[in-house]
C-alpha cells in the first residue's frame, strides 16, 4: 500500500553557526551573513517519509514549505535525496505570522493539495525553537498528533505505528491515518544526496524562477513536468486572510534586545600552582567547596 | 474568571517540580493581578493532589481523575482544557516546556486561537499602548525569552487573545512554599461528559520510563565543559575535578554535539537551567545558548585559552590557560588543602 506523505520543511538562517560578520555593527543580527539551510529536524522528518517510501512501493513523498523565493533551495534539496514533489508556498500576505498564523496558511495549503494519509515535519526550527508549530497545524486539519518521534515502525491498515523518545522514557503509540508526526533530532540522519536524482532535478525552479532566467529554461517542464516546482500563492489555497500574517497572530513582539553581556570584575588568574593553590585556599575557606 | 491557570503535569505519581516551579510564579503574578491562583490536574488515581498544590497558593484545584487520562495522550486532555478555558476564561495559563508540555500547549492554544509562547525564561506583567491603533493595555503579560539561537532576546505579548499562554522550561522558575497552612477548593471535572470517542483514537502500547539518572539541577556544584576541551579523554578530567568536589558534570551544547558528554547533561537555552553554588566553565566560550542556563550560579570561574572569551564578563575568576593543565591542577590543590 502506497502512502501519500506530506513533509513540512522550513529555510532557517543557521543560528549554529553564527560567525564573527552574524552581528552588525549597531549589535543587530545581520541575517544576510547567515547561510540559509534546510532545517536540521525537517531533514529527519524527510528521512522518515523516504524511509516508508523504500518500504511501501508506491508511496509519494511532498515537501510543501512557506517562506521567501529562495525557499525553493531546500525543495530542490528535498528532491535530491528522494521526494517526488514540492509546494512552495510564498506571498507578502504571510509575512509576520507567529506560529498560530503560520500553521492556519500552512493547513489551508495541505486541504488544497490532494487528500494525504500522513504529515510529517521536524519537532522544531532552530530560529525559533518553539515546536508548535506541527501540533498546531494537526490542530487545524483536526488530524491526531504524535509528537517527539523517533523511528515510524510500520504504516499499514490505515494505522501507524511510532516509538517516542521523551525526555525521561519511550514509549510506542499507535494512530490511525490520516495524522500528523514531528519527528526529533535523536532519530536517524538524513541519507544524502543522490547523484542521479541531483542530475534529474538540477533544473526544478518554481515559475518565478523560470521567468528570472534564460528563455530557454522556460519550456523546459512542457515536457518535464517533474522539473516543475509548484509556487501558491495566497490566491491559489483558499484562507480567510483575517488569520493570516499579522492579523492572524495573536503573539506581538514588543519589544527586541540583542543581548550584551553585563559587565563585571572578574579576577584574573594564570594556571601557575601558587594562584591555583590560593584559589582553592579561597573557596574552601570561604565554604563553597570542601 | 479572568485567573492564572497552571497546568500541572503530574510524574511518578507527583506533581511535577516544573509545574510547581510555576505555581509559585503564578502565585506572584496573581498577588500582582490581584486575581486567583488555580492548578489544573489531569490524570487517574489522583486522589490528594490538592494537598500538594495548596502550599503553593493554589485557590482552586481542578481536577479530572479518569482512567483514560494516565498515561498522558493529547486529544483527551486537549478536550478537557478546552472545554475548562471557554468556562473559565483564564486571562494567563501557563505549562512546563516539558515533552508534555511542547505536545500539549500548542493543540490547546491553536484550538482557542490563543497566543502560546515557548521556552519563557521571564514572565512579567506590563502595560502597552498600541500607538497605530490607538489602544492602551493594562497588565498584559511579557513573555520574555531568547529567539534567533540566543542573539536576541524578545518580549512576546498577547494584547487580545485569552488565554495568554507560556511554557517554561524546568528549573528556570524557583520553586517555593507560598504558605504551609493555604487552604483552597477543589473543583472535579466531569471527565465523562466531555470526553469523545474519537479523542482516544491515539493507543499507547508500549512505555518505558525511566527515572532520570543525572540530576545535575540539583548539584550544588557543576564541572561544565565545552567544546574547548578538545576530548572525550579531557572530560573525563572534568568527571574526575567533580567528583573530588562531589559535583556533577555539565556540558553545553557543543560538546554534546561533538559526542563529548550526554545530552542529559546539556546546560542552556536548549537543555536544563541550573543555579549552583559554583559553576566551572572549562573550555566554554559562552555563547549567550549556554550561559541563558547558568548566569545565575552563585560563583562562576571560567578556564579557557581565550583571555577574550564572553563567559568571562559573567565570571568571578577567570583562569586563562588550557583546560588539560588547569583542571587536573585544581584535583592536586585542592586534594592538598583539605587533607
Amino acid at each position: 500500500m502506497g502512502l501519500k506523505i506530506v513533509v513540512l520543511a522550513k529555510q532557517v538562517p543557521d543560528t549554529r553557526n553564527v560567525g564573527k560578520d552574524a552581528m552588525k555593527a549597531d549589535g543587530t543580527v545581520n541575517r544576510a551573513a547567515l547561510p540559509a539551510i534546510f532545517n536540521p529536524e525537517d531533514l529527519n522528518a524527510l528521512e522518515q517519509a523516504l524511509r516508508l517510501k523504500d518500504k511501501y512501493p508506491g508511496t509519494e513523498v511532498t515537501i510543501l514549505t512557506m517562506g521567501p523565493g529562495r525557499a525553493a533551495d531546500i525543495i530542490r534539496e528535498g528532491l535530491y535525496r528522494g521526494a517526488d514533489n514540492g509546494y512552495l508556498l510564498t506571498d507578502r500576505a504571510f509575512a509576520g505570522s507567529d506560529t498560530l498564523a503560520t500553521s492556519y496558511a500552512i493547513s489551508c495549503a495541505i486541504k488544497k493539495m490532494d487528500e494525504c494519509d500522513l504529515i510529517i515535519a521536524g519537532r522544531q526550527a532552530i530560529d525559533g525553537d518553539t515546536a508548535q508549530v506541527g501540533p498546531q497545524v494537526a490542530e487545524k486539519l483536526n488530524l491526531p498528533q504524535v509528537t517527539y518521534a523517533e523511528e515510524v515502525l510500520s504504516a499499514e491498515k490505515k494505522k501507524i505505528v511510532i516509538r517516542r523518545r521523551l525526555e525521561r522514557g519511550v514509549e510506542t503509540v499507535e494512530m490511525p491515518l490520516p495524522g500528523v508526526i514531528t519527528v526529533n533530532a535523536s532519530a536517524p540522519d538524513c541519507r544524502p544526496r543522490n547523484a542521479k536524482l541531483l542530475m534529474k532535478f538540477k533544473h526544478a525552479k518554481t515559475i518565478t524562477e523560470r521567468q528570472s532566467e534564460a528563455e530557454d529554461y522556460i519550456d523546459l517542464t512542457a515536457d518535464r513536468p517533474y522539473l516543475n516546482i509548484e509556487e501558491w500563492s495566497v490566491n491559489d489555497i483558499e484562507t480567510d486572510t483575517k488569520w493570516l500574517g499579522l492579523s492572524g497572530s495573536p503573539t506581538k513582539v514588543k519589544k527586541i534586545e540583542n543581548v550584551v553581556f553585563q559587565a563585571k570584575e572578574a579576577k584574573r588568574l594564570t594556571p601557575a600552582d601558587e594562584e591555583i593553590d590560593e584559589l582553592m585556599k579561597e573557596l574552601i575557606a570561604n565554604h563553597t567547596i570542601g | 474568571m479572568n485567573n492564572i491557570f497552571v497546568i500541572c503535569e503530574i510524574e511518578e505519581g507527583k506533581v511535577a517540580d516544573v509545574s510547581l516551579e510555576l505555581m509559585t510564579k503564578g502565585r506572584s503574578l496573581a498577588n500582582e493581578l490581584n486575581c486567583k491562583l488555580e492548578a489544573l490536574v489531569l490524570g487517574h488515581n489522583l486522589k490528594g493532589v490538592e494537598k500538594e498544590l495548596y502550599p503553593y497558593g493554589a485557590d482552586v484545584v481542578h481536577i479530572g481523575d479518569d482512567e483514560r487520562l494516565d498515561p498522558y495522550t493529547t486529544l483527551p486532555h486537549t478536550s478537557i482544557i478546552v472545554d475548562l478555558f471557554e468556562k473559565e476564561k483564564p486571562q494567563i495559563a501557563l505549562l512546563g516546556a516539558s515533552t508534555f508540555g511542547r505536545d500539549l500547549g500548542p493543540r490547546v492554544s491553536s484550538a482557542l486561537v490563543s497566543g502560546l509562547t515557548a521556552d519563557c525564561t521571564s514572565l512579567e506583567i506590563g502595560d502597552h499602548e498600541d500607538k497605530k491603533a490607538k489602544k492602551q493595555y493594562k497588565d498584559l503579560l511579557y513573555q520574555i525569552r531568547p529567539a534567533f539561537g540566543g542573539n536576541i532576546v524578545a518580549t512576546i505579548i498577547n494584547p487580545d487573545c485569552r488565554p495568554q499562554m507560556a511554557t517554561v522550561r524546568e528549573g528556570v522558575m524557583k520553586k517555593e512554599i507560598y504558605d504551609a497552612t493555604y487552604k483552597g477548593k477543589v473543583n472535579k471535572i466531569e471527565v465523562d461528559k466531555i470526553l469523545k470517542p474519537e479523542d482516544l483514537v491515539v493507543k499507547i502500547i508500549e512505555r518505558h520510563m525511566e527515572k532520570s539518572k543525572v540530576n545535575i539541577k540539583n548539584s550544588s556544584i557543576i564541572v561544565a565543559g565545552g567544546y574547548g576541551v578538545g576530548s572525550k579523554e579531557n572530560f573525563e578530567k572534568l568527571e574526575e575535578l567533580a567528583h573530588v568536589l562531589g559535583g556533577e558534570v555539565g556540558a553545553s551544547r557543543a560538546a554534546v554535539d561533538a559526542g563529548y558528554a550526554d545530552h542529559n547533561r546539556q546546560i542552556g537555552q536548549t537543555g536544563v537551567t541550573v543555579r549552583p553554588k559554583l559553576y566551572i566553565a572549562c573550555g566554554i566560550s559562552g555563547q549567550i545558548q549556554h550561559t541563558a542556563g547558568m548566569e545565575e550560579s552563585a560563583m562562576i570561574i571560567a578556564i579557557n585559552n581565550d583571555p577574550n572569551a564572553p563567559i568571562n564578563k559573567i565570571a568571578d575568576y577567570v583562569i586563562t590557560g588550557d583546560v588539560g593543565v588547569v583542571v587536573p591542577k585544581l584535583i592536586k590543590f585542592y586534594k592538598q588543602n583539605t587533607k
